[in-house]
């Protein structure tokens, strides 16, 4: 009797057992794809870097190939799919330089350097807290929050100088505190310090280094906490400034690289901007504390005489459906202009393809946050 | 100024109700009538003894009740509250792994905000976060462990039981003397994997027929070290968790009587100091952690019941204070590395009055006043005070087959700052209603259904943590719709002596859900009061007991969840995917054995696949997990000297899984124990 009794629990044990054993087989995350419209232009297509929700791991990478119109989503797994836990958090920024592709992965503390035709791994650069990258005469740049951590001390944040052939770091300088986006006029590198990590005494400089000494050799005053960083054709630099959320409201200033000054103030909230030409297109996302919500805004100025237009990127109202613009390139050639939704910040967000019309010609569906792109010649 | 005024209204208002009934409390005790035994054992859920079938708390909850108690506690597989909790149905627990991770309780998807916790009958609370880590509280002195959906089924309770949406109480071990005794004395030490040691001491000493009192104080530490591995199918590493480490100190002591009039007393003081490494997501080339979080915890509480007689009272007081500090090495600000300190204080005090208008109907008014206060060294920090004010009346009505309980519950919430916005006065008016139905003559089955409309208010951090916090927040509301049935059969002379049975589907509503969402930038993420949640849900609960020979006893346990908890808020996004972390399927099966002076025990939790993120796409797929635990005790007496002998296996087949995304929990662990008690 007590035989069988043990007998027939431990059966029912082994069957509820087997019945819950089945866990799928783990496999690398699938590449997805999309077809669109294809683009004429010598712009082959582009890649865009998904940045991913902070502690999720799930920075990817995408690429719009403009000739056939394919769109292929998640693109790194597959390609590298021995990498542990792929790509990695947050992925900050994207270049492409020659043969290679970098991203700039801010938690992985990485620039990932892959092959710009099949998006394999070339090699990782280990990065403390990397931020964002451009190159210039075979070397790349890049800004990192902190030179090191650990170090009550040692608040300042560095620029990475790194060989592009043999992908090692040659050299780096302090520049200021948590250094943002940084780009390069004539042998003159200029950095945007936004000291985010101490709100109480942000960063109003814009660092200027010396690429033949690699020194800083002069900070240029602009605003508290500053972001973006771009050069137009002119020798002018478009900052923008996050101010302080409270009390000081973000604003895009212009220097003069010639004479290392602020030229001209933009009272416009600037939250991200591409310059093409002789024109910047910009969005604005301002929160409001009296609301609490977000007001968003699309604009354009013309960085030649150094005006805002009333020239309208988004024509046909698409822009109501977009929920947080996070990302804005536009084709040199062609002149479309890509705007990315990042949405909540946790779903799949959407590519916007607009013509120089401003017209909605096609969305694909994209990674988490998508935000950076680099066009492939 | 008009703000200001409305809000000394509003006080006003509150305080006008609330000291009518501190008045009622001091006033009827003198008018009150011989006492009608009849009514408070029918009151009473204690265990009932009808024919051969014990009726318990289980079967007569007019709301669903889960208990996890005395021997069946002792033999599962457990270090903390949170490991006993996976067995209940209709939950999740959120772990972030490890001893020293986060644990937190989610019942029925409403969030983890929504169930109180209480210990020892008062709650503990956390106004900064709203949340208790459940993995902080040790088995080692707690008795008995109860979940109730929707309320604890009566109505003679502090306005503080009415007012969530499920609540769990965690009740200590109370001193029992039998004749002749006079002390009580546990000493016990654990050990095993993560380097594991664990002393506890425990002394209760009888100090007159009326009055005792209990000393309880426990050790923990651990390395936090144990590997894990991440697998794609392609790569396939195996590292080691690091900067997991804890090391935890805990002092209790309380003192319990009882007075002429029948009346009981406690005065309990409780000390909680921990010191932890936070080991952080791993993400890729990111293994090892510097960040680490100090705890220290305060509180005295006292509580008074009087239930004999027509008219009952129940009051209770308690002081807590908390401090918090969180050093982040790898956040270097001009003025160092950054270092936040955030210290809590609350003082509770509550009063609850009963009277027993007829042998069949009962009126309970309650009123509780609750003041918070959060200072941190945050730069634009505000410095919130919370004054809450909670009244309920409620009403009863049982009869032999039928039970009706029925409350409303009023809410002010009064918060003040010292610099920038408050969030003003919330006002609210919320109704409980609870029925416990015998609808044949059979005493063993029972119908029951309940209707709970309850909110929780936005936390501190919600409202008011720098650059993020949102003044604007609404309080977070939701709706639960519940019926089910409890059945229990005993056999006479039969290898199966008991099988009991509840089961309970449920509709619950989420609304104004307060989710993060992002403002100008990730660095200015806000709060908003977005989400809309629709759950549907089942959950089942069978246990037998057996007597396979005379000395040898069976008992299992299973449970079963079926969860479907959709977004629904907006068609544009996610519209109808199962929210994060919940899976439509998760159960547990408990097998425990006794056979003369040896106590084994299965266990086993099933956690169906997941999403991780609120899109239901492969990108955000979780598998299942299942994990066997497996423990063996064995008891040797002396005298009246008792020693215990465990050896626990967890994780037996060595799973390896995450249950928030990044953050791994252990393999294969063990743990010994040995416990001396006379």
């Amino acid at each position: 009797m007590k035989k069988q009794i043990t007998y027939r629990l431990s059966l029912a044990v082994l069957v509820s057992v087997s019945l819950f054993s089945c866990r799928k087989d783990p496999q690398p995350a699938p590449e997805q794809t999309e077809v669109v419209p294809p683009a004429a232009g010598p712009a082959k297509g582009f890649y865009l870097v998904n940045e991913g929700n902070m502690n999720m791991n799930k920075a990817s990478l995408d690429y719009m190939d403009l000739t056939t119109g394919l769109y292929r989503r998640n693109i790194y797994d597959a390609a590298n799919p021995g990498i542990v836990k792929g790509l990695g958090d947050v992925g900050n920024d994207i270049g492409v330089y020659g043969s290679k592709l970098y991203v700039v992965v801010n938690v992985s503390n990485k620039v990932e350097v892959m092959d710009v035709k099949t998006g394999k791994r070339i090699k990782q650069i280990d990065i403390l807290n990397c931020r964002y990258i451009t190159f210039h005469k075979g070397k790349a740049y890049v800004s990192a929050y902190l030179g090191s951590v650990g170090d009550p001390n040692a608040p300042q944040g560095i620029v990475a100088q790194i060989d592009t052939t043999s992908l090692t770091e040659v050299r780096r300088v302090e520049v200021g505190r948590q250094p943002e986006e940084l780009a390069v006029v004539g042998e003159k590198l200029y950095v945007a310090n936004s000291g985010g990590y101490s709100p109480k005494n942000y960063e109003r400089t814009v660092a200027v280094v010396d690429l033949n000494t690699f020194q800083v050799i002069k900070k240029i005053d602009v605003g508290i906490n500053l972001h973006r960083l771009k050069a137009d054709k002119y020798g002018d630099l478009y900052v923008t400034s996050r101010g302080d959320y409270y009390d000081v409201p973000s604003k895009l200033f212009v220097i003069d690289t010639k004479t290392e000054k602020v030229k001209k103030t933009f009272d416009i909230g600037v939250s991200n901007l591409t310059i093409d030409d002789d024109y910047a297109y910009y969005y604005s996302s301002e929160y409001s504390y009296l609301t609490g919500m977000n007001s968003i805004s699309y604009g354009i100025i013309n960085v030649k005489d150094e005006v805002l237009t009333d020239k309208k990127f988004i024509t046909d109202g698409t822009d109501k459906e977009i929920l947080v613009p996070y990302g804005i390139a536009v084709n040199p050639y062609t002149k479309d202009v890509y705007v990315t939704d990042a949405k909540d910040y946790v779903s799949p967000g959407t590519l916007y393809m607009f013509n120089p019309a401003g017209t909605k010609k096609y969305q694909v569906t994209t990674g988490d946050i998508p935000a950076h792109f680099a066009f492939v010649y | 100024m008009i703000k200001r005024k409305f809000a000394f209204e509003g006080i006003s208002n509150s305080f006008y109700a609330f000291s009518i009934v501190v008045w009622i409390g001091v006033s009827v005790p003198c008018c009150v009538s011989a006492q009608t035994d009849s009514v408070k054992k029918a009151n009473e859920l204690k265990e009932v003894s009808i024919r051969a079938i014990k009726l318990g708390k289980r079967q007569l909850s007019a709301s669903p009740l889960q208990i996890l108690s005395g021997k069946d506690l002792e033999r599962i597989n457990s270090l903390s509250v949170a490991d006993a909790i996976r067995f209940f149905s209709g939950v999740q627990l959120k772990d972030y792994g490890g001893i020293g991770g986060l644990k937190t309780i989610n019942v029925r998807s409403m969030g983890t905000n929504h169930t109180a916790v209480f210990y020892d009958g008062v709650q503990l609370g956390n106004a900064q976060n709203g949340q208790v880590d459940l993995g902080k509280f040790s088995l080692d002195n707690i008795d008995e462990i109860e979940l109730y959906n929707g309320q604890k089924s009566t109505i003679f309770q502090s306005a503080r039981g009415f007012a969530s949406g499920s609540s769990l109480y965690l009740n200590a071990k109370q001193p029992l003397f039998e004749n002749g005794q006079t002390d009580h004395f546990k000493a016990a030490f654990k050990t095993g994997s993560f380097a594991l040691i664990n002393p506890a001491l425990l002394w209760q000493k009888k100090i007159s027929n009326s009055v005792s009192a209990s000393i309880n104080t426990e050790y923990k530490k651990s390395d936090g070290r144990y590997k894990f591995r991440y697998t794609d199918g392609v790569y396939d590493t195996t590292l080691v968790r690091r900067n997991a480490d804890i090391e935890t100190m805990r002092v209790e002591a309380g003192l319990q009587g009882k007075l002429a009039d029948s009346s009981v007393w406690t005065a309990k003081a409780y000390f909680y100091k921990d010191n932890q490494g936070l080991p952080g997501a791993i993400v890729n080339n990111k293994y090892d952690f510097t960040q680490r979080l100090w705890n220290r915890n305060f509180f005295i509480q006292s509580t008074y019941k009087k239930e004999v007689g027509r008219y009952n009272l129940m009051a209770s007081a308690k002081y807590a204070s908390d401090y918090t500090r969180f050093l982040d090495p790898d956040f270097v600000t001009d003025e160092g590395l950054l270092d936040n300190r955030f210290k809590q204080q609350e003082l509770y005090l509550s009063m609850t009055n009963r009277y027993h208008i007829n042998s069949f109907w009962d009126v309970v008014l309650s009123g509780d006043y609750q003041r918070n206060t959060l200072d941190a060294n945050l730069y634009r920090f505000p410095y919130p005070t919370r004054n809450t004010f909670l009244t309920a009346l409620a009403t009863q009505f049982h009869w032999k087959k039928l039970d009706i309980q029925a409350n409303l519950l009023s809410t002010y919430v009064n918060d003040q700052v010292r610099q920038y916005y408050a969030a003003g006065n919330k006002n609210e008016l919320t109704p409980t209603i609870m029925v416990s139905w015998q609808p044949f003559d059979l005493k063993e089955f029972r119908l029951r259904s309940f209707y709970k409309n309850i909110f929780r208010m936005p936390t501190f951090n919600d409202l008011y943590y720098t650059a993020i916090g949102s003044t604007f927040l609404k309080p977070e509301y939701t709706k639960q719709y519940d019926f089910g049935l409890t059945y229990i059969k005993a056999f006479k002379d039969k290898l199966l002596r008991q099988v009991s049975l509840q089961t309970d589907v449920y509709y619950n509503k989420v609304k104004d859900k307060i989710i993060a969402a992002p403002g100008a930038n990730l660095f200015r993420w806000s709060m908003q009061n977005i989400g809309l949640v629709e759950i549907k849900g089942l959950d089942l609960n069978v246990q037998t007991a057996w007597g396979i020979t005379e000395d040898l006893e069976l008992n299992t346990g299973l449970t079963y969840t079926y969860q479907q908890a959709l977004n629904v808020t907006s068609v544009k996004l996610n519209y109808r995917n199962q929210i994060p972390y919940i899976p439509v399927n998760s159960g547990s099966f408990i097998l425990g054995a006794d056979w003369k002076n040896y106590a084994m025990n299965y266990s086993y939790i099933y956690t169906g696949q997941r999403f991780n993120q609120s899109a239901n796409n492969v990108y955000n797929y979780v598998p299942a997990w299942y994990t066997h635990d497996i423990a063996f005790h064995y008891n040797y007496s002396i005298h009246k000297a008792n020693i215990r002998l465990s050896a626990e296996v967890n994780n037996l087949l060595n799973q390896y899984y995450d249950v928030i995304a990044n953050f791994p929990m252990p393999g294969r662990s063990y743990r010994f124990t040995l416990a001396y008690t006379y």
